[in-house]
């Protein structure tokens, strides 16, 4: 157990410092970030200031390095916009990504577990096409047309729900559902087949041939092995859900760190970009760890 | 008094094109080790899962009668049948390295059944399960109880699929090849246990298996399957002795015999293979492998009893 930590560990530790260095280095390749920063109808002089007063001038692997340090201890620099430590506009708008990703995942996973399970109890039936018809739909859906269309029926013509704005629980229902449509197909599809797969198994048959009820073939002996790969993968699209809430937090008007992020790429605020890459980056990471170690929980053939 | 486990012209079919088992019949007594031998897709896993009613999706069963401490199991619902799977009648099967569940350790496994069939305590269920893994010769029952399926070997896991199948006692257990998928020394090992507890649980046992040598050693009747259908039923002694179904003619020709063979002599084979058989096929099975057969094979064959209790499948005089 304690070697499969620390392997995990270096691993993600490879994982952060790749992904800091992308972060730099995409960033640079933006364009001359002097430049955009003083604006279009800054002068030689102006550009040449900003470029002095924010360490611009320097070598860039001087800049890389510096940079990387003071990450490391906690200092993701100050941002140019809103003359505030990054971290801590980071840490004013990650609730709301964090409840906006949270809701899309309990949504995603109360709705499609119990359908994988349906499907693949009624495997061939028009009950398992018409889901799986639905998932392929949702799969080929942009999020951003959903929300659309959530807001005009159930925020403009029932007058539901508030459709912008971060005041009540209210404003999170229309988001996380759009949110949670997108890991709803991945994880039906998963669910089913991992249902189908292991209630075709020689252990299910020995679970009938015990007697047990229904519901505990099903789910006890079933679903524990399905929901491995789904818990994995349920991990790994939190973490898609916290990246991808950059449009929906758009589209709903929620000021979080995606919309944080939108903002700074429009006003060239390069600190805060950076930053939230690597932080989104390291919470991934940190999902990723989550999922085996929960695989591990519940397979107990990877504690070795 | 009826029979443990009575079955009378069980047909088995896998949607419309395969009949898999076609009126078969055979009686388990109670105390008795029914031996059901046959070579591979001839019917035998099929008729034990018919019995147990854990056919796969699709399959369906019909039976004239399929009764078990005479109560008639084809009027049973799923929620009946599950009452007695476990509890009256267990089976154990012939894959031990995936019949357990990988996720749940040995102990849970087990104590599940007797909680579920006769609403035991966790407490009083794992003493149970401790006792019967220590019957079935496991050292360190307390350890093996805490671990999962992985952490143990093939052998010592079919022992634990026997121990499992005894937690609530039951009157009949089937056993499908439950020593195909062991090396040798394990398979002795498996066998001696079996017949050990069969004799002293007073246990109904339906044995299937391929392995002639098995048969002599530990069963009370034999029924020979061919090709759906059982084609030469008889006590063991009986059998071996007087065998009058041409395939099981060729079946015991193909067991060598320690001091019987002579050293140039080939070991007997019954040339061809077990044919398919779809739906509405008529006459002998056997026929197209068949040294004695002729034209009248194909129509429907007469069963013809060669002494009390034993009866055959085929034209030939006894």
């Amino acid at each position: 157990m304690l070697n499969f930590l620390t392997r995990r560990l270096i691993v993600a530790f490879l994982v952060a410092a790749t992904v800091m260095t992308l972060a730099f280095v995409l960033t640079r390749l933006s364009g001359d970030l002097a430049t955009s920063i003083a604006g279009a109808n800054a002068t030689q002089a102006d550009i040449e200031a900003i470029r002095k007063a924010y360490g611009l001038d320097r070598p860039v692997l001087t800049q890389f390095f510096d940079w990387v340090g003071r990450a490391l201890t906690g200092d993701l620099g100050n941002s140019y916009f809103f003359q505030t430590r990054v971290s801590t506009l980071i840490a004013e708008r990650m609730p709301v990504t964090l409840t906006l990703g949270v809701t899309g995942l309990v949504i995603a996973l109360f709705v499609s577990i119990p359908l994988g399970i349906l499907a693949a109890v009624r495997e061939g039936t028009s009950f398992d096409r018409a889901v799986q018809m639905v998932a392929l739909l949702g799969q080929a859906m942009p999020s951003f047309w959903l929300g659309l269309l959530l807001m005009i029926t159930f925020g403009l013509q029932l007058g539901w729900l508030p459709i912008s704005g971060t005041g009540s629980w209210q404003n999170f229902v229309m988001p996380g559902v759009v949110l949670a449509f997108s890991a709803i197909p991945a994880l039906t599809r998963l669910t089913r087949a991992g249902m189908i797969q292991a209630m075709g198994s020689d252990y299910i048959r020995t679970a009938r041939a015990k007697g047990l009820s229904r519901a505990s073939i099903l789910l006890k002996h079933a679903l524990r092995n399905a929901a491995i790969p789904v818990v994995a993968i349920a991990a790994v699209q939190l973490g898609f859900m916290l990246g991808g809430s950059i449009v929906i937090e758009q589209v709903f008007a929620l000021h979080g760190v995606g919309f944080l992020a939108w903002e700074s790429i429009a006003k060239n605020d390069f600190p805060v970009v950076q930053a939230v890459v690597l932080v989104l980056a390291v919470i991934y990471v940190a999902l990723t760890m989550v999922a085996d170690l929960m695989n591990a929980v519940l397979d107990p053939r990877l504690r070795v | 008094m009826s029979a443990l486990l009575e079955v009378e012209q069980l047909e088995v079919g896998f949607g419309s094109r395969t009949s898999a088992v076609r009126g078969t019949s055979l009686t388990v007594e109670r105390g008795e080790t029914h031996c059901l031998v046959g070579e591979s897709g001839c019917g035998k896993s099929v008729t034990a899962l018919a019995i147990m009613n854990l056919l796969a999706r699709g399959g369906y069963r019909r039976a004239r009668r399929l009764s078990f401490q005479g109560n008639d199991l084809l009027k049973l619902d799923d929620r009946g049948m599950a009452r007695l799977r476990g509890n009256a009648m267990a089976m154990i099967f012939q894959e031990p390295m995936t019949s357990l569940n990988p996720a749940y350790t040995v102990g849970s496994q087990m104590t599940e059944v007797l909680r579920r069939h006769k609403g035991a305590s966790q407490r009083a269920a794992t003493d149970r399960a401790a006792d019967l893994l220590a019957r079935v010769g496991i050292t360190a029952p307390g350890l093996r109880l805490g671990q999962f399926p992985h952490q143990l070997s093939g052998g010592l896991r079919q022992r634990v699929m026997i121990a499992m199948a005894l937690m609530c006692d039951p009157q009949l257990l089937i056993a499908d090849e439950p020593t195909t998928a062991l090396d040798v020394t394990v398979q002795a090992q498996i066998l001696r246990l079996l017949a050990e507890l069969q004799r002293d649980l007073g246990l109904g046992m339906l044995l299937i298996t391929h392995d002639l040598g098995i048969v002599a050693r530990v069963a009370t009747r034999v029924s020979v399957m061919y090709a759906g259908e059982v084609v030469e039923s008889a006590a063991t002694a009986q059998l071996f002795a007087d065998p009058k179904h041409p395939y099981t003619q060729g079946l015991l020709r193909c067991v060598p015999v320690p001091g019987k063979q002579r050293q140039d002599e080939p070991l007997g084979s019954i040339p061809g293979t077990v044919p398919r058989i779809d739906p509405g096929f008529e006459g002998c099975g056997f026929r197209e492998r068949c040294t004695f057969a002729d034209a009248s094979c194909a129509h429907a064959v007469p069963q013809q009893t060669a002494a009390p209790g034993h009866d055959y499948l085929c034209r030939l005089a006894p």
